[in-house]
């Protein structure tokens, strides 16, 4: 019964019409802005030129380089103690290690910057209580540099990292733990030996989307930065409502989308897209 | 079941990491019940003054009005859009499926602040044909965020489709039902949770959206979120921790109500 005549038109006009939107409101301003950073101000490479030996730009770049690793490695790790707990642990530790993951997953991302503002600034909770304790006299700056972008931004992303992790998890065959077990191995080599390789996948998969995700933060750095610690993110935003320089800002948008391109094209060669979700 | 069960050490850096995910969403509290004008702790005496600010204050209840307003058209264009698109994959498997989904679901992957400056550039380019359409308006605001939501809803379609008996889809064709009758009264009936789910979702992301809106909206089209923003970024204003403490609670709430009937569900089936 397929592909005869009905079959092909019914399909194309239940699909047109999405397909039109994102085509029309995505896929064209899309390749606008790549002309953008092709022409303005003047037509040519100047601007990929320039994203190569300008300082602010390079400096920018590595250091969001540089966050978004170390984000990486916090979010992974702290999702992987979490996410041992929502899988394997007892029913009632289940659901109270569901409802701390998924609470601030479905919370915005202005509301927990926010609740960091609170914590970690002068006035904030963290220094007013060191302070009235008497453990410091000055109070810490804990936000405004990178310290508070790394903390906010490894929140914001745990929820995330959970995900790949859990499905990991799920579908390790728990046999193979308790023969672990059987043949003598404590649980920590058992831990380290048998199942954190066996959720390999799920390890990459989560790093990879942390990864990827910090490289375009913008809320959280602007915030929690306080514009000392800008990210490419911000840096296109920068270009393009304060220089403005529309050109460099459309020049880093395009170099942004060919670099999340090629790692998105890594994850799919390491891991099927079927084991992230 | 699993019998294996997390050790003493797993549990310990469990709670560890469950506090650091809780603690800001606590820390706004307090914030929110000082007297003061200004972003401090309360010392002694509390007060709902900020509470108070949310309601009075037109610019608050304002971008409220707006966010939903923009929320509920963005959650049913993408809805809609969605939906129309998973039913042609699902009814008739076209061949570039693949491919095609992949292109639906590029909004979800390209780093939001790129789909920021693409959306940026298509307002300001259509903003000069009609007064009501395109940069710094509601309608401009809540088709870009149609865009960043489709791909979403579509994912949660798509999923709630795959998890549908092709055989009622098959006896109702073998019976006579044309691609109308299919579709609406034998396929959505099926996965009509799923579409709530979509739409649900459509709209909170749009209620919540900042990354795109900044790059969209200037002075006219101040969603809540922007409003935030501006409140954020200057001086530090404690209606934010009101305002913050009601959207907690309301989450809390929500996913509560959703526990309660997935729970229902699954004891149903």
């Amino acid at each position: 019964m397929r592909g005869t005549l009905s079959d092909r038109t019914g399909a194309a006009l239940l699909m047109a019409p999405l397909l039109l939107f994102l085509i029309l409101a995505y896929a064209w301003p899309f390749l606008g802005v790549v002309k953008w950073s092709f022409t303005l101000p003047t037509p040519g490479l100047g601007q990929y030129h320039a994203l190569l030996t300008d300082d602010l730009v390079q400096s920018v770049f590595i250091r969001t380089l540089r966050i978004a690793a170390i984000v990486t490695v916090v979010s992974v790790t702290a999702a992987y103690a979490i996410t041992v707990v929502w899988v394997r642990g007892s029913p009632v530790q289940r659901v109270v290690a569901e409802f701390c993951i998924l609470v601030p997953f479905w919370i915005s991302v202005l509301t927990r910057a926010f609740g960091w503002v609170a914590l970690l600034s002068n006035r904030g909770l963290i220094n007013t209580w060191l302070q009235s304790i008497g453990f410091i006299s000055e109070p810490l700056t804990l936000v405004r540099n990178e310290f508070g972008v790394i903390v906010g931004m490894s929140h914001f992303l745990i929820p995330f990292a959970v995900f790949p992790l859990a499905s990991a998890m799920r579908s390790l065959d728990e046999r193979v733990l308790l023969a672990a077990r059987g043949l003598g191995s404590s649980r920590m080599r058992t831990f380290w030996t048998v199942f954190v390789p066996m959720t390999r996948s799920g390890i990459i998969g989560s790093a990879l989307i942390t990864f990827v995700f910090s490289l375009g933060f913008f809320v959280t750095p602007a915030i929690l930065g306080g514009g000392r610690s800008v990210m490419i993110a911000e840096l296109i935003y920068l270009r393009i409502f304060q220089s403005p320089d529309w050109g460099l800002g459309a020049a880093i948008s395009v170099v942004l989308v060919v670099f999340v391109g090629a790692l998105m094209a890594l994850l799919f060669r390491y891991v099927k897209p079927k084991q992230l979700v | 079941m699993p019998t294996y069960r997390p050790g003493p050490v797993s549990l310990i850096l469990a709670v560890l990491v469950a506090l650091f995910l809780l603690m800001p969403l606590l820390a706004v509290i307090p914030v929110s019940l000082t007297p003061s004008r200004m972003l401090t702790m309360p010392t002694g005496e509390l007060s709902l003054r900020h509470y108070r600010s949310l309601i009075e204050d037109p610019r608050w209840l304002d971008s409220i009005l707006l966010s939903l307003r923009i929320g509920i058209v963005s959650s049913i264009l993408s809805t809609a859009l969605a939906l129309t698109f998973s039913l042609g994959v699902w009814m008739f498997q076209p061949r570039f499926t693949a491919a095609l989904v992949g292109f639906v679901l590029l909004p979800m992957v390209v780093p939001p602040v790129v789909s920021a400056v693409t959306l940026y550039f298509l307002l300001t380019s259509v903003s000069g044909l009609t007064s009501f359409f395109g940069y710094d308006t509601w309608l401009g605001v809540a088709m870009a965020h149609s865009v960043m939501t489709v791909s979403f809803a579509t994912v949660l379609i798509l999923v709630s489709l795959s998890q549908l008996d092709r055989r009622i889809d098959l006896a109702a064709r073998g019976l006579g039902a044309s691609v109308w009758e299919r579709a609406t009264r034998v396929i959505i009936p099926n996965i009509k949770f799923g579409i709530v789910t979509a739409a649900l979702l459509s709209f909170v992301l749009s209620w919540e959206e900042i990354g795109v809106t900044l790059f969209i909206t200037s002075v006219n089209a101040i969603t809540l979120p922007r409003l935030m923003w501006m409140g954020l970024r200057d001086n530090i204003d404690p209606a934010i921790a009101a305002l913050s403490v009601i959207l907690i609670i309301i989450t809390v709430l929500v996913l509560a109500v959703r526990s309660v009937i997935t729970r229902q569900r699954a004891a149903k089936a």
